[in-house]
């Protein structure tokens, strides 16, 4: 059961890992932090809640697995997967610089990242095979993966999802970081994703729309997967692109930018004193 | 002379693979064309039709690789290259042990025209690093490549033919990855030849050497990694080169010797190949006629050649 308390834990991590993300893309140059700031939550709570992994043994067979297939909200799985021990969390000061491990998008040498993401709309293919090769050796390992929205313009995310529906995925969690914003603009301007749960629903997903910047319901959709038999689980998590700096919530062009030192101090006093 | 086509061979090796419980075997909706209907019918819980949808068929067999299965992934050659940005980014870079075998490469789809034909996937899939690229000459060496692929790791190109064609080795030939196959002895000019263009290349050697002219005819069945052991040597003890494949001139294996010789033992060469145009429908001898892919060219080549020589 979770309590009060444990929710308190798991946004006090949030608010450790925003402070890093904003920190690792003021230090880079460059970097995405709105895409990043706005999964924080659904990413922590994956980590030091959900998922079952040891950092230790990162082959281990029976481990969960999470497939970042948004591969610019790097920073956000970086700062993650180093306060789980897979890495020195002074590693974090390397990203995007030449000949660090830290690399601009996932890549496999890092470890705890399962495989390299960054082009969009291939990782829920990906999550797939990997559950499917679950379901082959009847392992009861669950597979994770998190979708931008404007992602969901690439076709391969659709050959998939019909993919995992015919397959009856149960294994499979899809999220889909719902903030709204693309590179060009909000997501229904540059091209209308709406109604998104409908189209999901319709390929034969059990759908979930929750705010994915709240950690209990974040938590509680993921009980109601683990639960759902016969099909796969999108959740479609509603974000605030920039979540918890104010200058950069719902602002399109902190898609693809890096931080200034004034926007980094401001940025992180906001984040210590929220 | 017994003939077979290499997809029926590999239908057949996937078979015989069945008991490796890593073997998983996938395909977009072409199984009957691509010969996995075999293995789809004996082993159907380790069978993935994804439909036909390329991209995700590469996804998949990414994601299986990942989980520790050894994915045979198959469409026809031009259908696979609609996912090259995913074979590149994912599956090489992640040195992936995918093996990708696609069927009715080349000319091989003659009735159904241009659209579904191949001739630039050697070009497309040789430039990505860390992928292998095989295009076997018989069904024999198809067998024994695709069974010994399983014990390799990384990802691989293998490439297949729709027709069948001369059986070439005895069933005791074994595959050996990224070996060039000396299969005729001579010094006055060499024919190296890959896949469907291999047993063309030893008709000409036949012709010429009633001219008392001696090929030496080699069959390239890795082009990636290129045995370059091989092609320098072999440049050095003859002087003069050709090339043939059932491919474009450009990028596939007539490039792939020229770059390599170019920079460290030039000598004259010529690429015999499809030059620059696509195909179009017809019966698949007509169009290898119609191209120049033809015993009779080789011969011709070779003489031209030989003036070249110095």
């Amino acid at each position: 059961m979770i309590t009060t308390n444990d929710i308190n834990n798991l946004e006090e991590k949030a608010r450790t890992i925003r402070k890093q993300v904003v920190n690792m893309i003021f230090e880079a140059g460059t970097g995405h932090p709105g895409g990043s700031l706005s999964c924080v939550d659904i990413i922590t709570v994956l980590y030091f809640h959900q998922m079952r992994y040891n950092p230790l043994e990162p082959d281990a067979g029976d481990r969960d697995r999470f497939i970042l297939s948004k591969g610019h909200a790097a920073p956000t799985l970086y700062a993650t997967l180093a306060e789980c021990g897979y890495f020195p969390v002074n590693e974090l000061h390397s990203l995007r610089k030449m000949g660090s491990l830290l690399q601009g998008h996932p890549d496999i040498t890092i470890p705890g990242i399962e495989v390299s993401t960054g082009s969009l709309g291939q990782g829920l293919s990906i999550s797939s095979g990997i559950a499917l090769a679950a379901k082959i050796d009847n392992n009861d390992s669950q597979v994770y993966t998190l979708l931008g929205d404007g992602e969901c313009d690439e076709g391969q995310v659709w050959e998939a999802a019909i993919l995992a529906s015919h397959y009856k995925l149960d294994n499979l969690t899809a999220i889909v970081d719902r903030n709204g914003l693309q590179i060009d603009g909000p997501t229904e301007k540059v091209l209308s994703l709406e109604p998104i749960a409908g189209k999901w629903r319709e390929f034969g997903w059990h759908v979930i729309e929750i705010d994915g910047n709240k950690i209990a319901e974040i938590i509680e959709s993921f009980d109601e997967a683990r639960r759902i038999k016969g099909k796969p689980t999108v959740i479609i998590a509603h974000t605030l692109k920039g979540k918890g700096v104010s200058f950069m919530e719902w602002i399109c062009a902190f898609h693809g930018k890096g931080l200034n030192k004034d926007e980094m101090k401001i940025a992180l006093q906001e984040l210590e004193g929220d | 002379m017994e003939s077979k086509s290499t997809r029926d061979a590999y239908g057949d090796a996937l078979l015989k693979l069945g008991d490796n419980p890593s073997v998983v075997v996938l395909d977009a909706d072409l199984s009957v064309s691509t010969q996995t209907n075999k293995f789809a019918v004996k082993y159907p819980l380790r069978f993935i039709n994804v439909g036909c949808a390329e991209q995700n068929l590469m996804g998949v067999a990414a994601g299986l690789a990942i989980a520790g299965k050894i994915p045979f992934a198959s469409t026809y050659a031009i259908f696979s290259m609609r996912a090259w940005e995913q074979i590149r980014n994912t599956i090489a870079h992640d040195k992936l042990s995918v093996k990708i075998a696609v069927s009715h490469a080349g000319l091989t789809n003659g009735p159904d025209g241009a659209s579904h034909q191949s001739l630039e996937d050697l070009a497309l899939i040789r430039v990505i690093p860390n992928m292998s690229v095989i295009n076997p000459c018989d069904a024999v060496e198809t067998m024994s490549a695709v069974i010994s692929e399983t014990s390799r790791k990384g990802p691989a190109y293998i490439r297949l033919n729709r027709a069948k064609t001369p059986v070439i080795f005895d069933d005791n030939y074994q595959f050996k990855f990224g070996e060039a196959v000396k299969l005729t002895e001579g010094a006055d000019l060499a024919i190296f030849a890959t896949g469907t263009m291999v047993h063309k290349a030893l008709e000409a050697s036949e012709i010429l050497k009633k001219e008392k002219i001696n090929a030496r005819v080699i069959n390239i069945h890795t082009i990636k990694p290129l045995d370059e052991t091989t092609i320098i040597k072999t440049a050095k003890e003859t002087g003069a080169v050709i090339s043939v494949e059932e491919h474009s001139i450009f990028g596939g294996l007539g490039g792939a010797i020229a770059e390599i010789l170019a920079e460290q033992y030039p000598v004259p060469m010529k690429i015999i190949g499809v030059r620059d145009v696509f195909g179009e429908s017809g019966e698949y001898d007509e169009l290898l006629e119609k191209f120049g892919l033809t015993t009779l060219n080789i011969v011709t080549s070779a003489r031209d050649i030989l003036r070249r020589k110095k």
